[in-house]
C-alpha cells in the first residue's frame, strides 16, 4: 500500500463522512453536534474490533487459517489486565509501591500484553500446531474448543461473579464547544482509548513493515511453502503471529475494561466473533483492511442504534454486512475468489 | 468398516486359544437382529426386576445412564451400579444374544431371501424402537434424552451435507433451526392452541396429532427459504467469506426474532402442544436418515463431493455447480428446520437465545467428531456427544472442559473426525452372520 494511496483513502472517507452528516442534517436524522458525538463512539467502539481483528487477519495471513480462540483470548487479556491493575492498585494503596495511576495503567498494559502473548503462544503449540497442514475445518473446531476450555476454565478458578475494572483514569468531559463550533461533550477515556489503539496499530505497522521478524511474517504470508524451505523458521513465526495478535487482544480487552468496566468471562465470544466478521470484511489476511473493517463495523453498530431503535441494530448492521459482501465478495483487499481454495 | 457385525475373523483367529479370540468369535456369529433381541430382553428384565435390584443393590432408584451418573456422583456406589449393569443390561444381553443366534441367523438369513430389503430393515428397526420405548419406560428423563439424541442426529446430519460433503464451513444452521422452529410453533399454536395472542384454534385440536407432520414440514420449508440467503452468495464464493455470510445470517435470524412482538421477542414463544413423542421423533429421525443416506448415495448427491474436491473441474464434468450448491443448502436447511420444530415440539418452549453461538459449537462438534462425509459417522458424533454431555453433567462446569479436550484430541488423531467418508451397508448390517462365512463371498466383501 502505497503512501499516496492511503492519503488518498483518508481523503475519501473524510469527505464520505461529511456528506454523511450533511445528508443527515439535510434530512433532519442528526444534527452535525450528535454526529460528531456518535462519531467519536464509533471511533471507542470501532477500535475494539479493530484491535481483535488484527490478530484475527495476521494469522490468517500467515498460516491461512482463523484462530477461532480468538474472542476468547480478548477475554483472558482483560481478565490478566484486570488481575495486574488490581495487584498493582492494591499494592499502592497499601503505600508497599505508591505507583501513580497512570504509570499503573502503563505496566498494566504492557504485562497484560506479553502474559496474554504467551497465552496465545500456547493455543498455538496445543491447538494449532499439530493439526497443521490437516483439514482446515478441524482447526476451527480445535480453536473453537479451547475458546470452551479458556471460559470454562476461567469460570472454575474465578468464579461466576463478574468482577469490576479498577478505574485507573477518572472519566472526565471534555467540553469541545471551546475549540470547536460543535456542542460535543467527549470523555477523556474515550480519547485515550482511540489514541492508544491507533498508536498500537501504528506500532505493528511499523513491525511488520520494518523489523526483520515482521519481514518474515510477510514472507510467510506471501508464500508458506518456499520460505520456510529458505531458511525462515516457520514454527517461530507462527508463534511470533499468534503472540502478536494476543497482545493486541489483550490491550483491545484492558481498553474495553477502562470504557465498560464490567469483566464477564463469556465476554470475549460476541465480539470475537463480530470481529471475525470484520477481519473478513477487511479483506483475508489484510492488516489494513483489518483495521479499516474494524472501524467500520463500529460505525455501522453505533450508527445504526443511534438512528434506528436500538434492538434493530444487528438486523440492519449484518444486512448492511451481507450487501457488501454481495458486491465484493472477497473483502476491500482481500484477493478475488479463485475455485482453488480448498476447505 | 467399523461395523461390529462385518467382523468375520478368519480361520486362524478362531483356532487361537487366547480367550479374547475365543469370545471374539462366539460373538462374531450373532447377527444384529440377536443384539436387537437380547438388548429388547434386557429392557424386559429392567422392566421387571429393575427396581428390585436397584434396592437389593443399594441405588437409589434405577439408574438413569447405564449408572455412569452414579459413578461419577458417588464413588462409594461404583461396585452396585456396576453389578446393576452387568447383571440387568451385559449378562442378559450376551446370554441371549448368544443362544438365540442360531435361531435369528436363520431369521435373518430367511428374511433376506424371501422378502425385499426393507421388510427386514422395518423389522429391525421396530425391534429397536420396542427396546428404546421399553428402556425410556422407566423414567420421563430417559425419553426426553432419547428425544434430545434423535433431534441431535436429524441436525447433525443435516449439518454434515454442507459442511462435509459440500466442503463449506457454514455457521448459519442455529438459523434455521430457529425458523423451523418458530416456523412450525406459529403454524400449530395457530392452528389447534387456543392462545393469548393467536386466540382461538383455527381447526378441531383433535386433528393436531395428524396434521402435526405437515407442520413440521412448513417449518423446514420456511428454513429452506431462509437458506436462500445463504446459497445465493456461494455462487459467488466459497470457503471463509461464505463462513461468515452465514454467520451474519444466523446474527440475523436472531435478530429479527427478537424483534418480532408477535411470536414474544425475547422472552421466547410458549404454548406448544408437546406433540413430540417419542415415537414421533424417532420415526422422524428414520426418515431423515433413510432420506440423506439415499441423497449421499444419488447422483444429485455426489455433485456436492465433486463440488467440494474441485468447483471447476466438476464444472467441466457437466455439473451444474449452482443447482448443486442451491440444493445441497436448501436440502440441509430443510432437515435443520424440521428439527427445530421437532425441538420446539419436545419443550413446549422456545426462546431466540436458544439458538445462538453455543449451539453453533455444539452442532459443529457433533459433526466433526463423529466424521464428515458419514451418515454413520453423523450418527454416532451426535450420540457420543449427547450422551457424553449428560453422563459428565456431574462434573458441573468441568464437563465442557472434558468435552473439549476430548474433542481437541480428536481432531489431532483423526482431523476429519472419527467415522469419516465411510459408508456403512445395510445389507451388509443386517446380513446372517455364520452362513456368510460358508456360503459364498457377500457383496460388501469384495470392497
Amino acid at each position: 500500500m502505497g503512501r499516496l494511496k492511503l492519503v488518498i483513502f483518508s481523503l475519501v472517507g473524510i469527505i464520505l463522512l461529511i456528506a454523511l452528516a450533511l445528508i443527515f442534517q439535510r434530512f433532519g436524522i442528526m444534527s452535525p453536534a450528535t454526529f460528531v458525538q456518535n462519531l467519536v463512539n464509533a471511533l471507542q467502539w470501532g477500535s475494539f474490533y479493530a484491535l481483535i481483528a488484527l490478530g484475527y487477519s495476521m494469522v490468517y495471513g500467515v498460516l491461512l487459517l482463523f484462530n477461532f480462540a480468538h474472542g476468547d483470548i480478548f477475554m483472558v487479556g482483560a481478565y490478566i489486565g484486570w488481575g495486574i491493575a488490581t495487584g498493582l492498585v492494591a499494592l499502592a494503596a497499601l503505600g508497599i509501591l505508591p505507583l501513580p495511576n497512570w504509570l499503573i495503567l502503563v505496566l498494566t498494559i504492557l504485562l497484560a500484553m506479553l502474559l496474554t502473548s504467551f497465552v496465545g503462544m500456547l493455543v498455538e503449540r496445543v491447538g494449532y500446531r499439530p493439526l497443521r497442514g490437516s483439514l482446515r475445518a478441524s482447526a476451527a473446531i480445535t480453536g473453537l474448543m479451547i475458546g470452551i476450555i479458556l471460559e470454562t476454565g476461567n469460570l472454575a478458578l474465578l468464579g461466576a461473579q463478574r468482577r469490576n475494572f479498577p478505574t485507573l483514569i477518572e472519566r472526565k468531559p471534555i467540553e469541545l464547544e471551546k475549540y470547536l463550533p460543535l456542542d460535543v461533550t467527549v470523555t477523556n477515556t474515550k480519547i485515550m482509548i482511540v489514541f492508544l489503539s491507533l498508536l498500537l496499530m501504528l506500532a505493528l505497522h511499523q513491525f511488520v513493515r520494518r523489523t526483520k521478524w515482521g519481514m518474515a511474517m510477510r514472507a510467510m504470508a506471501y508464500d508458506f511453502v518456499v520460505v520456510p524451505l529458505m531458511g525462515v523458521p516457520m514454527n517461530t513465526i507462527a508463534a511470533l503471529t499468534f503472540g502478536l495478535g494476543s497482545a493486541l487482544a489483550a490491550a483491545a480487552g484492558i481498553l474495553f475494561g477502562i470504557a465498560y468496566p464490567i469483566l464477564e468471562p463469556y465476554m470475549g465470544i460476541l465480539i470475537g466473533w463480530k470481529a471475525f466478521v470484520a477481519a473478513i470484511l477487511g479483506g483475508r489476511g489484510s492488516i489494513l483492511g483489518a483495521a479499516l473493517a474494524g472501524f467500520l463495523l463500529g460505525f455501522i453498530e453505533i450508527f445504526v442504534a443511534a438512528i434506528f431503535p436500538s434492538t434493530l441494530r444487528d438486523v440492519i448492521a449484518y444486512s448492511i454486512i451481507l450487501l457488501i459482501l454481495t458486491f465484493r465478495p472477497h473483502g476491500f483487499f482481500g484477493e478475488p475468489y479463485s475455485a482453488q481454495l480448498r476447505l | 468398516m467399523e461395523v461390529r457385525g462385518s467382523i468375520v475373523p478368519p480361520a486362524e483367529a478362531t483356532a487361537g486359544n487366547t480367550l479374547l479370540a475365543k469370545v471374539r468369535s462366539q460373538l462374531a456369529q450373532i447377527p444384529l437382529l440377536g443384539w436387537l433381541l437380547g438388548a429388547l430382553l434386557a429392557t424386559v428384565i429392567e422392566q421387571i426386576a429393575g427396581s428390585s435390584l436397584a434396592e437389593a443393590l443399594g441405588l437409589p432408584g434405577i439408574p438413569g445412564l447405564f449408572g455412569l451418573r452414579i459413578m461419577l456422583t458417588k464413588p462409594a456406589l461404583i461396585p452396585s451400579a456396576v453389578a446393576y449393569v452387568l447383571l440387568v443390561y451385559a449378562l442378559p444381553i450376551l446370554v441371549v444374544a448368544r443362544l438365540s443366534a442360531p435361531l435369528a441367523n436363520r431369521l435373518a438369513k430367511q428374511l433376506l431371501d424371501r422378502f425385499p430389503l426393507w421388510v427386514s430393515l422395518i423389522l429391525h428397526l421396530g425391534l429397536l424402537y420396542a427396546t428404546l420405548h421399553l428402556w425410556g419406560d422407566i423414567s420421563e428423563y430417559r425419553v426426553l434424552i432419547l428425544r434430545f439424541i434423535f433431534i441431535s442426529v436429524i441436525l447433525t446430519l443435516s449439518l454434515n451435507l454442507v459442511n462435509g460433503y459440500m466442503g463449506e464451513f457454514s455457521c448459519s444452521h442455529p438459523g434455521f433451526m430457529a425458523l423451523g422452529a418458530y416456523g412450525a410453533s406459529v403454524l400449530t399454536v395457530l392452528l389447534f392452541v387456543n392462545d393469548d395472542v393467536f386466540g382461538a384454534p383455527l381447526l378441531p385440536p383433535a386433528l393436531g396429532p395428524f396434521l402435526f407432520p405437515l407442520a413440521l414440514i412448513a417449518g423446514g420449508l420456511v428454513a429452506a427459504v431462509g437458506a436462500l440467503a445463504v446459497a445465493i452468495p456461494s455462487f459467488r464464493t466459497r470457503g471463509d467469506y461464505l463462513a461468515i455470510i452465514s454467520l451474519a445470517f444466523m446474527f440475523i435470524v436472531k435478530s429479527v426474532i427478537e424483534n418480532l412482538e408477535i411470536v414474544g421477542g425475547p422472552r421466547g414463544f410458549m404454548n406448544q402442544p408437546k406433540w413430540a413423542g417419542l415415537p414421533t421423533v424417532f420415526v422422524w429421525m428414520t426418515i431423515c436418515v433413510w432420506v440423506i443416506y439415499n441423497f449421499t448415495r444419488s447422483t444429485i448427491g455426489k455433485a456436492p463431493c465433486a463440488v467440494r474436491d474441485d468447483e471447476t473441474a466438476a464444472g467441466a464434468m457437466t455439473i451444474n455447480t449452482r443447482r448443486t450448491k442451491m440444493v445441497t443448502f436448501l436440502f440441509g436447511a430443510f432437515w435443520a428446520g424440521v428439527a427445530g420444530g421437532l425441538f420446539a415440539h419436545v419443550m413446549g418452549y422456545i426462546n431466540p437465545g436458544t439458538f445462538d453461538l453455543k449451539k453453533l459449537a455444539e452442532v459443529l462438534a457433533m459433526v466433526y467428531l463423529g466424521g464428515l462425509n458419514s451418515v454413520v459417522g453423523s450418527i454416532a458424533g451426535a450420540v457420543g456427544l449427547q450422551v457424553m454431555m449428560e453422563v459428565l453433567r456431574p462434573l458441573e462446569l468441568f464437563k465442557w472442559i472434558v468435552i473439549a479436550v476430548l474433542l481437541i484430541v480428536v481432531m489431532i488423531r483423526r482431523p476429519a473426525g472419527l467415522i469419516s467418508f465411510t459408508e456403512f451397508n445395510i445389507r451388509d448390517l443386517l446380513q446372517p452372520r455364520q452362513i456368510l462365512r460358508s456360503s459364498v463371498q457377500a457383496p460388501g466383501e469384495e470392497r
